[in-house]
């Protein structure tokens, strides 16, 4: 396949992300203006860091006015999980991903990129990501900035029911190959159940290292029950 | 203290974070284990990330529920990304009409 249409496959691949995120980020841009935070702090914020917990606690701490070594803790917390989908997604880069290639497309490693990436099927190339990775972002950036500026004018109604689309992507990422392979299926389901037990009886974990204990513990799980052959592990 | 110095930080630490083990694996992970392990991560963290939380994203667990609902039924007969999280969110919202 060629440069540019993979480019543009890339572009097409993230239009979803960018919508979810332009409603996530509307919302964190609401947020940040609340706490103090003026509309380009919030931009240059969510343009900086591309994170949606992260980036939440973080305001959390800048409008108490924290400590660094905090800030620090809490960004590392949160954010371990993506060390963890980079070095999967490391498994599926193509030959072109250079060293420069490497610390330009890391910035993009966010969940629901690494969910589409990783979703595709062999090698991904450079160009594919750049095109997740720049829709997305343009979504994120964007989304914050009129959510700092205009965040008050949308009615309640739209900007509670934007707050779904996320995870209704996520769905449509994890349902089709629990339905066809078992051994997904069974790693969903104990990812889910874990990701309750720490929700409503272990609440003192942080959402962000809750979410990596549970994924650490499921997958763990599936690679002693049901290891996968080379083939398997390329879809 | 400055924010600038606040956001410098924060987006250093979460730079680093994703940068220096997408750079540093270059080789073909050889355990079975090892690669059987990070081929369910994807599918692991995204359940673990959406459940719960997905019935205390719209404000109300009536919308969230009926969002979920379309959105399961959807993604089960294999419908793109971009119409499940849209019917996801639109079925919240005609719900919440009706509320």
């Amino acid at each position: 396949m060629g440069r540019s249409s993979d480019f543009l496959k890339g572009l097409v691949h993230g239009i979803p992300i960018a919508l979810g995120y332009i409603s996530v980020s509307f919302g964190f841009g609401v947020i940040a203006v609340r706490s103090g935070l003026t509309a380009f702090q919030a931009t240059l914020i969510s343009l900086t860091n591309l994170t949606s917990a992260g980036q939440a606690a973080g305001v959390d701490i800048i409008a108490a006015g924290g400590t660094l070594i905090e800030m620090i803790l809490v960004q590392l917390t949160i954010n371990i999980r993506y060390s963890l989908m980079a070095v999967s997604l490391s498994q599926k880069l193509d030959k072109g991903f250079t060293t420069p290639r490497r610390l330009l497309a890391a910035y993009g490693i966010t969940d629901e990129i690494f969910a589409v990436c990783s979703s595709q099927k062999g090698l991904i190339t450079p160009v594919y990501m750049y095109g997740v990775i720049l829709i997305a972002t343009l979504g994120w950036v964007g989304g914050t900035l009129v959510g700092a500026a205009a965040g008050s004018l949308l009615p309640g109604t739209v900007s509670n029911a934007m707050g779904i689309v996320l995870y209704g992507m996520f769905l449509a990422i994890i349902i089709p190959p629990s339905k066809k392979e078992k051994s997904v299926l069974c790693v969903v389901a104990a990812a889910a159940i874990m990701s309750i037990v720490f929700r409503y009886l272990l609440s003192f974990v942080s959402s962000g290292f809750a979410v990596m204990i549970c994924a650490v513990a499921a997958s763990l799980m599936g690679a002693l029950l049901f290891p996968v052959d080379e083939e398997e592990g390329e879809q | 203290m400055s924010v600038g110095i606040y956001i410098a930080v924060m987006a250093a630490v979460t730079y680093i974070i994703r940068m220096v083990p997408f750079t540093l694996f270059r080789k073909k992970i050889s355990s079975k284990f090892v690669r059987s392990f990070l081929h369910y991560i994807p599918y692991a963290v995204l359940s673990a990330m959406t459940i719960p939380a997905i019935f205390y994203s719209t404000g109300s667990y009536i919308t969230a529920a009926a969002g979920t609902a379309a959105a399961l039924v959807l993604a089960y007969i294999d419908l793109p990304l971009i119409v499940v999280a849209l019917a996801a969110s639109g079925t919240a919202f005609i719900t919440g009409l009706f509320l």
